[in-house]
Parts: structure tokens; sequence; C-alpha cells
């Protein structure tokens, strides 16, 4: 799986970072980014989907569901 | 709060200060969802009252249709007090739109990351510990004058550099803006300039002695070039104590009068730590504390109604977050919801850029009660008193709990 979090969309609401910290960090102004090119271990998968579920912006999205490779 | 003649209906006559509404908006906002889903009201100066999730992640949008330059759910201090208007009621950037509003926020952000924000988290621990100290031999407190109400005004105060001392006289100031202004614009105005001085005085006295303070820290920085003006840094400061007492009180109160009436909740809690983020996240969600307002500038239409230039616009994002079309059992606290996208920070360019340290200090405050008064109830249900308008909350909270 890989995901994206869209820089013009993410307001800064954290709440990926704060499901999964494996997967987002965040910026100096508290604007979210996805760790190691979005790319999304199978074992973190559900984490990812929860954080795309909960982010008030619908600023994340999956890119590709099943491989690790675009 | 003065009293106004009863509704007899919500869909066309709702009253935002209504004391009723505020104890429980629920039955209210589901009864406007399925019947209108925006109603209008003429109380208060007049404004729209959307109650769909969809609608308020749509009216967000609508920069500058649907301006910030007015957000305050009744009619701002100019319409009263043209004088003190001129001097600034401003507090940017929540009174600021695109483009001016984009680098104005993008000043304050950095002091409110994750990261920044976890660096206060030793001073709020050590301050819950002190105030539970101070009642739980007594085996009962004011959960709300005494602890809630204690914690956001004394983080923000220790983050701007306000002599701890005056920690009540500055509650006072914002309550007289945000609650009991609300309905007498000479209270507000009044504590508005209160508010602006003791800035203004604080600002000139960490120009000329800067420390390491969030004021002295703003003050050095730059805006388009130019160095940050006082007024603006006076502007900024009024709505971090504006924006950042209230309403985090308002937060950590309600979910302790939640858990203090909902012993299943409270047990479950209580036994699975592991609960806590989920849970603060349901607490922010059903009880959200705030509602904004937007001036429309333009005619807009609404799905069936139509905004004219000057009307108010009700950000309703607590209804918004009983919006059964987005949540599953919406009016049911779920302590492990696990998919909930609430907007209770709000949502689009002013998000809520406190809401790390909200989030911080609502989790430090409950772990830090439950640790050690794991059993409570309330002490005098009929002593509970909430306050709503602009931000939602229990004011007192009488509760009883094993001393010691
Ligand atoms: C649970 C507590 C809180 C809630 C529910 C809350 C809610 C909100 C909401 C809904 C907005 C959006 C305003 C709009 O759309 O017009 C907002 C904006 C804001 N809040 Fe909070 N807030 C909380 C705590 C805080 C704290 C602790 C601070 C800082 C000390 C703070 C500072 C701000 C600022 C600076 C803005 C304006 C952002 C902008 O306009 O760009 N808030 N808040
Ligand atoms: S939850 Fe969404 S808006 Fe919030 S930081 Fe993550 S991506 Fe950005």
């Amino acid at each position: 799986m890989r995901i994206k979090v869209d820089p013009e969309i993410c307001q800064g609401h954290n709440r990926c970072c704060a499901l999964a910290p494996e997967l987002f960090d965040t910026d100096d102004y508290g604007a979210a980014y996805a760790l190691n090119d979005g790319a999304v271990p199978e074992e973190l998968a559900e984490k990812a989907r929860l954080a795309v579920d909960n982010c008030p912006e619908f600023a994340i999205s999956i890119l590709d569901e099943s491989g690790g490779d675009d | 709060m003065k009293k106004s003649p009863p509704v007899a209906d919500w869909a066309t006559d709702y009253d935002i200060l209504d004391p009723d509404y505020a104890k429980d908006p629920l039955p209210v906002w589901r009864d406007l969802r399925a019947r209108c889903p925006i109603a209008h009201s003429d109380r208060w100066g007049g404004s729209w009252m959307p109650t769909r999730y969809e609608d308020m992640q749509a009216f967000v949008k609508m920069v500058p249709a649907l301006s910030s330059k007015e957000p305050i759910v009744v009619p701002p201090v100019k319409a009263f007090d043209p004088e003190l208007d001129q001097h600034g009621t401003d507090a940017p950037p929540i009174t600021s739109d695109p483009p001016e509003q984009i680098p104005i926020r993008r000043l304050i952000l950095p002091f409110f990351t994750p990261k920044a924000v976890a660096e206060h988290r030793p001073f709020t621990e050590a301050l819950c510990a002190r105030l539970i100290d101070g009642f739980i031999d007594q085996g009962s407190c004011d959960a709300a004058v005494q602890y809630a109400q204690e914690i956001p005004s004394r983080v923000i105060g220790h983050m701007l550099g306000i002599d701890p001392a005056r920690n009540d006289e500055f509650v006072g100031w914002v309550r007289n803006v945000l609650e009991f202004g609300l309905s007498d614009p000479e209270i507000r105005v009044k504590y508005r300039r209160v508010i602006r001085g003791f800035f203004a005085d604080m600002v000139a006295e960490r120009r000329a002695n800067p420390g390491d303070d969030l004021i002295s820290q703003l003050l050095a920085k730059k805006l388009g070039g130019e160095p940050v003006t006082d007024g603006m840094v006076i502007g900024m400061c009024n709505l971090l104590l504006v924006a950042g007492i209230d309403t985090t009180w308002s937060s950590i109160g309600a979910a302790l009068w939640h858990f203090s009436c909902h012993p299943g909740d409270r047990r479950r809690l209580a036994g699975e730590p592991e609960l806590f983020p989920s849970a603060i996240e349901e607490m922010l969600r059903f009880y959200s504390p705030v509602t904004m307002a937007r001036v429309a500038t333009e005619e807009i239409q609404a799905g069936n109604v139509t905004f004219k230039p000057g009307d108010r616009v009700l950000m309703n994002f607590p209804a918004a977050n009983h919006d059964p079309e987005i949540f599953d059992r919406p009016d049911e606290v779920i302590l492990d919801r696990e998919r909930n996208r609430h907007i209770a920070f709000g949502v689009g360019i002013h998000r809520c850029a406190g809401s790390n340290l909200a989030r911080m200090e609502m989790d430090v405050a409950l772990r830090a009660w439950f640790a050690r008064i794991p059993e409570f109830e309330l002490a005098d249900p009929d002593a509970v008193t909430w306050a709503g308008g602009q931000v939602r909350g229990p004011r007192n909270l009488p509760v009883r709990f094993k001393a010691g």
C-alpha cells in the first residue's frame, strides 16, 4: 500500500500522526507528511486506513492498495 | 443573562443563548436537521444555523464569500462602539480572511506543533497534580471551577509569561467577553478594552526587556518582510487568551461531567486506560464546545435558503458532529469509536491553531484525575450549570468522591 498527504488540503489536525506515528510526521508548522515516501508495510495497512478515515480534511489518499511499488 | 421570551419554533426562532439548549442541544439539532436543515432566527442580531456535517464542510471553504471578519455568534462590537473598533477588536488570524490570514497564522503555528506542545506537558502534569492535592482530602470539589478552569488559563499564562497571581483576573475577563458579554455588549466592550490594555502594557514591556516567552518570540518575527507590529502581537495575544481558556475548560469539564453521571463509561475508562486517546476524541465530538460565525459578503444559495450580504451564518461544528449521515449512532458516546472524523476544532483554513495544546491538556487532565479519583459522581445534579452560545460547557460541576 502507498499513501499520500495532500499538502494543499492538510490543515494540521494531527489525527494521522496520533493514530499512526509509524506512518506520519509533522513539519515545523504542524502540517503532516507521509514517512518513507508513503510506503505502508502490510502490517500497518489497517492503521493507514484509520488515518484516512479520521482526517477531517479528507487530505490523505491511498494511491495503491496492493503492492509496495508504484 | 437577560431573559428572552420562550421559543415557539426552533426552525424560525431559535435562541442560541437559551439555558435549556445549552444544557442539552441534541433534540433541537435532530429536529432541525430533519426539518430544515438550515434554520433561521431574528434573535441576537439574526443568524442562520446549519446542522449538517456536509454543509459545515462546504461553508468553511467559501472564503471570503463567508468571511471570518465577524466570527462571534452575536453582532460585532462595532455595532455598539465604533471607537473601539477603530482601535482594533481584531484577533488575527481568527478575524482575518486570506490572503492576510495565511502568513499571520504561520506566525503562531510553530508554537503549537505536537513537538512544541509536548514541552509544556511536564508543567501541565505538575499543575494538575497540585490542583488535585488542593481538594482530594475534602472528598468533594467543583470540578469545573477548581480543576477544569484552572488548567488552560495557567498553561497559556505560562506560555505567554504572565504573572500566575493574575490568573483569576484574566479568567474573569475572558468570561466577560465570551460568556456574559454575548448578551450584554457593554460588558463585552469593557472587557475587550481591559484585555487589550493589559497586553499593550505587556508588549511594551517585552519590547524593552525580551525574554524567552511566546510574546517576546512573536515580537522578534517578521510579517511580509517587515517586523511584526505591536498592534498585531496585541491582537494575537488577545486571541490566544480568549480562544484557549473557555474552550479547553469546557472540554475538560464536559468530559468530567460525562463520567460523573455515566458510571459504566467511567469504570470502563478507569479499567482500560489504553482507551484515553479514542475516548478524548469521542468527548470532543460529543461535547464539542465551539460554535463560530461567518458573515456573508455576497448572496449565497445554500440548499433551500439564501444568505444575503451581511447575514451571519453559524458554524455549528457541534451539530455537525452529531450528523447521522457521517457518524454511526451519533447521539451515543462510544469510547472506542474508531472512525471519528469530527470537526470540534473546526475545519479548513482556520482549524484551531491550539488543537495540539488543547488535546495535550485534556489528556493530562483526565489521566491525572482518573489516576487518583477513579470513582466520582455528581454531588448535586441541580447545582450543575452550563454556558452556551459561542462556547458550551459546564461552569459549575460539584462532584464527590472518596477523600484522600
Ligand atoms: C478543546 C479546546 C478547543 C476547541 C474546541 C477549539 C476550537 C476552535 C475552533 C472551532 C476554531 C475555528 C474557528 C473558525 O473556524 O472560525 C478555533 C480556532 C483557533 N483556536 Fe481553538 N479551540 C480550543 C482550544 C484552543 C487553544 C488551547 C488555543 C491556544 C492557546 C486555541 C487557539 C486558537 C486559534 C489561534 C485559532 C484561530 C486559527 C485561525 O484562525 O487560523 N484554541 N478553535
Ligand atoms: S489528519 Fe489530515 S489534516 Fe490532519 S495532519 Fe493528518 S493529514 Fe493533515
